[in-house]
C-alpha cells in the first residue's frame, strides 16, 4: 500500500468524496450537539422562567423533561452516527479498498 | 423551631456485607489480575490489552473509567440538597461524548499508537510534540487522581468508620497491582465489572424509590414539591452569571474529549469502527446512569429529607447510601457502599496507566530515547512509573487531607479542554498546523487555565482565605437569621427594639467579615472560555506565521489512514 497505490487512492475521486462527506456528517452531528447542549445552557443563563413553568396538571417543571432529553437526544445523536457509519460509509471504504486490491 | 431529628443510620460504622462484598470484588479482581498478568508481556498488550477489547466492553469499561464516586454520589447529593440545579450538571457531563465520537474517536484510532500525544506527534516533530502533550496529560491526571485520592480517603473514613490514611493505602496498594501486574486488560476487566455493579446497584435504588411513590415520577416530583417549595423544581442560583455558565459547560463538554484516560482507551479495541461504537454504548450507559442518579437524589430528599442528609454529610454526599439505608436495610447500604469502593479502585487506576504512559511511553521513549527503545527496557519503564505514580497518588492523598479539592476535578477538566483538546482537534483536521503551534497551545491552555482557577472565587477565597470566607458566611447567617425573628407575627415590642440593636451590630459585624476577605482578581469560576479561547488562537496564529512542509505533506497522505485506516497501528495483529 506505498508508493503508486497509496497516490492512486489519494487522487480518487471516491476517495475525496468519502474524505468530504465525513467530514460533513462529523460537522453537521457536532453542531447539532453544539446547539442542543448550549441552547439548554442559555434557556438557564437568560430564561429561567421558561424553564419553571409547569407541564399542565404537574409539579414537573419544563426544565426537567429538557435536560432529560438533552441526554437522551445526544445519546440518539451518536446513534444516528453510528447508523450511517455502518451502513454507507464502511461500504464505501470496502469499495475502495476493494478496487485497489485487486 | 422544631427540633432536629436525629438522624438514624449505621453509617460510618463497619458494615458486615460491605466488607464482604468488597471481599469479593477485590478477590475477583486480583484473580482477573493474576489472569492477566499471563496475557501482558509486551508494550501493547500493557499499554492497550493488545487491542482485542470489543466495542461492547470497551463501552462498558469507558462508562466505568468515567463514572466516579464523586460523579454518583456527588450528583444525587447534589439534586437532593439543590434540587433542580444537581440536573444541570449531570447534563454537562454527558454532553462531551457525542463530540468524542464525531471528531476524536476514529482519527485518534487510526493515526495512534497508545496515548493521544502520538496523536499530535504523528506529523510534527517528535520530541517537542511528546514532551509538551505529555505535561498536559499529567497535569491533568495528577490534579484528578489527587481530587479522587482525598475523595476516596474522605469516603471510605465516612462509610466504613476505617482512618484516612488506612483507606488511602488500600486503594494505592489495589490500583497499583492492577496495573502494575495486569496491565491494560486488568484495568479494563476492573472497570467493566464496577460499571455493571453501578449500573445494577443504582437501577436497584431506583426500583425500590419508584416503589414508594406508585411508580409515577409525576408523582415523586409533586411531592418534591410540597414537601419544600416549587422552586425545588427550577434552576437555582448554581447558574447565575451567563458567560460563567457557559466556560463551565465548554470545559465539561471539550475536557471530556481531552482526558487522557479516556482517550487512551480507543486503542484497547481492534479498529475505528470498533472505537466508535464503543462511544455509542458508553454514552448510552452513563446517559442511563445519569437519569438514575438524578431520580436518586429526588428520591434522597422526598423519602429522606434534606436536613437528614445535611445532618450527615454537610455536603449531601451521602444522601444516595442513606436513601439505600432507608430502603434496603443495612444489606443494600452495604452492597452500594462496596460499589462506590470499588468504583474509586476503577477510575484511579485508569488514571494511574494514562500517567504512567505518558511517562514512559511519551516521554521516555518518545523523547529521551528517541523513539528508539526496545520492547522490554520500554516496559521496565512504564513498571516503574506505574509504582512511582501510584505513590505519588498516595502522597497526594495524605497532602491533601482535609483540604477542599472538589475543584480539582474542575482544574482537570478544564487543563484537559484547553491545553489538550485544542492541540488533538488541529492535529486532526487542520493541514496547516505546526509543531511550534501545537506546543503553544498546550503550553498556553495549561498555563491559562491553572492560573485562572488559583486566581478564581473557587480558590482565591474559598480555599486560600476558607477562615475568614467561613467568618463572613455565619456573620452573613447571623443577619439573616435575625431578620427573620424580627418578621415574627409574635414579636413584643420590647423584643423587637432588642432585636433592631442586635440587628445594626450583626450588620455591622457582617461589613467588617466581608471587608477581610480579598476579592478573587477573576471574578469567574469557570476559565474555560479564556483559557481554550486562548489556547485555539494562539496554536492558530503561531501556525500560520512560519509553515512546516513535512507536516503538510504528512497530512495529505495520512488521509488515508484517517479516513480509511490501512496502516493502523494493530489492525491485522489478531
Amino acid at each position: 500500500m506505498i508508493g503508486t497505490t497509496h497516490h492512486a487512492i489519494l487522487d480518487d475521486p471516491e476517495f475525496k468524496e468519502l474524505a468530504q462527506q465525513k467530514n460533513k456528517v462529523s460537522l453537521i452531528l457536532t453542531v447539532v450537539e453544539l446547539v442542543l447542549y448550549f441552547g439548554f445552557i442559555g434557556l438557564i443563563a437568560y430564561n429561567k422562567p421558561f424553564l419553571a413553568q409547569k407541564l399542565e396538571g404537574s409539579a414537573i417543571t419544563y426544565g426537567i423533561p429538557i435536560a432529560v432529553g438533552v441526554i437522551i437526544l445526544s445519546w440518539i445523536l451518536t446513534g444516528i452516527y453510528i447508523f450511517w457509519a455502518n451502513s454507507v460509509y464502511d461500504e464505501k471504504v470496502k469499495r475502495i479498498k476493494n478496487r485497489f486490491k485487486g | 423551631m422544631p427540633t432536629q431529628q436525629v438522624p438514624q443510620t449505621v453509617i460510618g460504622t463497619l458494615n458486615p456485607v460491605a466488607i464482604l462484598c468488597f471481599f469479593l470484588f477485590v478477590l475477583a479482581t486480583l484473580g482477573i489480575t493474576f489472569w492477566a498478568a499471563k496475557k501482558t508481556k509486551t508494550a501493547s498488550q500493557f499499554y492497550a490489552a493488545g487491542g482485542g477489547i470489543t466495542g461492547f466492553q470497551n463501552g462498558l469499561a469507558l462508562a466505568g473509567d468515567y463514572m466516579s464516586a464523586a460523579s454518583f454520589l456527588g450528583i444525587a447529593g447534589l439534586v437532593s440538597t439543590k434540587g433542580y440545579d444537581g440536573l444541570i450538571y449531570s447534563v454537562g457531563w454527558l454532553v462531551g461524548w457525542p463530540i468524542v465520537m464525531f471528531l476524536i474517536s476514529e482519527p485518534l484510532r487510526n493515526l495512534g499508537k497508545f496515548t493521544f500525544s502520538d496523536v499530535v506527534a504523528f506529523r510534527l516533530k517528535q520530541k517537542p510534540i511528546k514532551t509538551a502533550a505529555a505535561m498536559g496529560s499529567l497535569v491533568t491526571v495528577l490534579f484528578y487522581l489527587t481530587a479522587q485520592m482525598v475523595g476516596a480517603g474522605t469516603l471510605i473514613k465516612l462509610m466504613f468508620g476505617l482512618p484516612y490514611e488506612s483507606a488511602l493505602f488500600i486503594v494505592g496498594g489495589l490500583m497499583i497491582s492492577y496495573v502494575l501486574f495486569g496491565g491494560m486488560l486488568a484495568t479494563t476487566w476492573v472497570q467493566i465489572i464496577k460499571a455493571v455493579l453501578l449500573l445494577g446497584g443504582a437501577t436497584l435504588l431506583v426500583i425500590l424509590t419508584l416503589s414508594q411513590v406508585g411508580w409515577s415520577y409525576g408523582e415523586l416530583f409533586q411531592r418534591a414539591a410540597t414537601k419544600y417549595t416549587p422552586q425545588f423544581l427550577e434552576p437555582g442560583g448554581l447558574v447565575s452569571n451567563p458567560l460563567d455558565a457557559f466556560s463551565l459547560g465548554l470545559a465539561l463538554m471539550f475536557g471530556t474529549a481531552g482526558l487522557p484516560h479516556i482517550l487512551m482507551r480507543f486503542y484497547t479495541v481492534p479498529d475505528a469502527r470498533e472505537a466508535r461504537k464503543s462511544v455509542f454504548y458508553a454514552t448510552g450507559f452513563i446517559g442511563y446512569f445519569y437519569i438514575l442518579t438524578v431520580t436518586i437524589g429526588f428520591g434522597a430528599a422526598v423519602l429522606v429529607g434534606k436536613d437528614i442528609i445535611m445532618a450527615i454529610d454537610k455536603g449531601g454526599n451521602m444522601a444516595a447510601m442513606i436513601l439505600a439505608e432507608n430502603l434496603g436495610g443495612s444489606l443494600l447500604l452495604g452492597f452500594l457502599a462496596a460499589v462506590a469502593f470499588a468504583t474509586i479502585l476503577a477510575v484511579v487506576a485508569g488514571l494511574t496507566l494514562a500517567g504512567a504512559s505518558a511517562l514512559s511511553h511519551d516521554l521516555y521513549v518518545g523523547v529521551f530515547r528517541s523513539g528508539r527503545a526496545n520492547e522490554k527496557e520500554e516496559m521496565k519503564v512504564a513498571k516503574a512509573a506505574t509504582i512511582g505514580l501510584g505513590i505519588t497518588a498516595v502522597l497526594l492523598g495524605l497532602l491533601f487531607k482535609g483540604q477542599n479539592v472538589a475543584f480539582m476535578v474542575g482544574l482537570a477538566f478544564a487543563v484537559a479542554a484547553s491545553a489538550n483538546f485544542p492541540a488533538l482537534l488541529l492535529s486532526i483536521v487542520w493541514k496547516r498546523f505546526t509543531t511550534a503551534g501545537a506546543v503553544t497551545s498546550i503550553f498556553t491552555g495549561m498555563i491559562v487555565a491553572v492560573t485562572l482557577i488559583l486566581l478564581s472565587p473557587t480558590v482565591y477565597v474559598d480555599v486560600m482565605q476558607a477562615g475568614p470566607k467561613k467568618a463572613q458566611t455565619a456573620a452573613e447567617e447571623k443577619v439573616t437569621d435575625i431578620e427573620k425573628a424580627l418578621k415574627a407575627a409574635d414579636i413584643t415590642p420590647a423584643d423587637k427594639t432588642a432585636k433592631e440593636a442586635e440587628l445594626t451590630a450583626a450588620k455591622a459585624e457582617a461589613a467588617n467579615k466581608k471587608a477581610a476577605v480579598k476579592p478573587a482578581p477573576f471574578p469567574m469560576k469557570n476559565p474555560g472560555v479564556f483559557s481554550m479561547g486562548l489556547s485555539f488562537l494562539l496554536g492558530i496564529l503561531v501556525s500560520l506565521m512560519k509553515r512546516e512542509k513535512e507536516a503538510e505533506e504528512l497530512f495529505e497522505s495520512e488521509k488515508i489512514r484517517t479516513y480509511i485506516g490501512i496502516g493502523a497501528e494493530g489492525a491485522s495483529k489478531h
